[in-house]
């Protein structure tokens, strides 16, 4: 399926709801969202992926992209996802140790405010 | 043997399609469920790599797929076995797929690779983002991602372009329990 993006404010955050693939074709959307979203001052970002049906590595580069800009103002760029075939991706390019990775959107912005 | 081919333009929603038909013609060879997942994110990621590629070099030219599934009937009644040896050395029974691209091939550099996949993982956020490109990333990192995913791989750079090869057991016994990614 295509890919569906929304978000909304949650506790001081921003929750970007992705649902279906993000690949080569459709990662651009996403970048185009993560780049609008920090252009207005939203600098504490969480991608739930629960419904990502398919991630490759154009994706990675767009959450990395995302990531990037968020630290530049000192902010922070979390995920939420607990389907293994996602998962995989991230342990396969050692990008779990980049992004915090949450099982649920509570749980991501919890560990935030806790730092 | 039994071989689909398909030749995409090097247009990005084209990867989607190419994922599609692989895993459709993966399944029917008999390639284990759990097993799917890779093959559809390898194909996405040799097909993403080679639609990048032809964009920046040589946007007209198409990308071409092979799909191999060596256990399938002989063609014109050779023997199953002889076919796969040919195609990859590595036995019958198995399931191939072939990318190639026309774009001029860049020398994958093994160092670089690794130091994207064991250092620093930091080093994600200082890659630069190549122009045109969507990811951000290295193309290294789609090779690398191969890599992970495939049980044998061979990636093939020429002057009229880059073969890439990748392969999975038919019927053998479940990834996920003998050559599980950590």
């Amino acid at each position: 399926m295509d890919l569906k993006l929304d978000h909304y404010t949650e506790n001081d955050t921003e929750i970007v709801v992705v649902e279906g693939e993000i690949d080569v074709y459709t990662a651009p959307r996403l970048r185009e969202l993560l780049i609008d979203l920090v252009n207005k001052g939203n600098f504490h970002l969480v991608v739930n992926m629960e419904k990502v049906e398919f991630l490759d590595s154009t994706g990675l580069g767009v959450l990395v992209g995302g990531l990037k800009r968020v630290r530049a103002h000192d902010g922070t760029l979390d995920l939420v996802c607990t389907q293994e075939r996602i998962l995989k991706i991230f342990r396969i390019t050692g990008l779990t140790k980049v992004f915090g990775i949450y099982e649920s959107v509570q749980d991501a912005i919890d560990n935030r405010k806790s730092k | 043997m039994a071989i689909v081919q398909l030749t995409i333009s090097a247009l990005p929603a084209h990867v989607r399609t190419a994922r599609l038909m692989a895993t459709a013609v993966a399944r029917r060879a008999g390639i284990a469920e759990s097993t799917l997942d890779e093959v559809r994110l390898a194909v996405g990621e040799a097909c993403s790599r080679a639609v990048e590629a032809h964009r920046a070099h040589c946007p007209e030219q198409p990308i071409q797929l092979e799909l191999i599934d060596s256990a399938g009937p002989p063609p014109g009644g050779s023997r199953p076995g002889s076919v796969t040896d040919r195609v990859n050395g590595s036995g019958s029974g198995r399931f191939e797929v072939v990318v190639s691209d026309r774009a001029p091939a860049k020398e994958p550099t093994d160092t670089a690779l690794l130091d994207g996949l064991t250092g620093d993982s930091h080093a994600y956020l200082g890659v630069h983002t190549p122009a045109g490109g969507v990811s951000g990333l290295s193309p290294d990192v789609g090779l690398a991602v191969i890599l992970g995913l495939a049980d044998e791989v061979a990636i093939e750079p020429g002057d009229i372009g880059t073969v890439v090869r990748m392969s999975w057991p038919l019927g053998g016994p479940d990834p996920e329990d003998g050559n599980s990614i950590v």
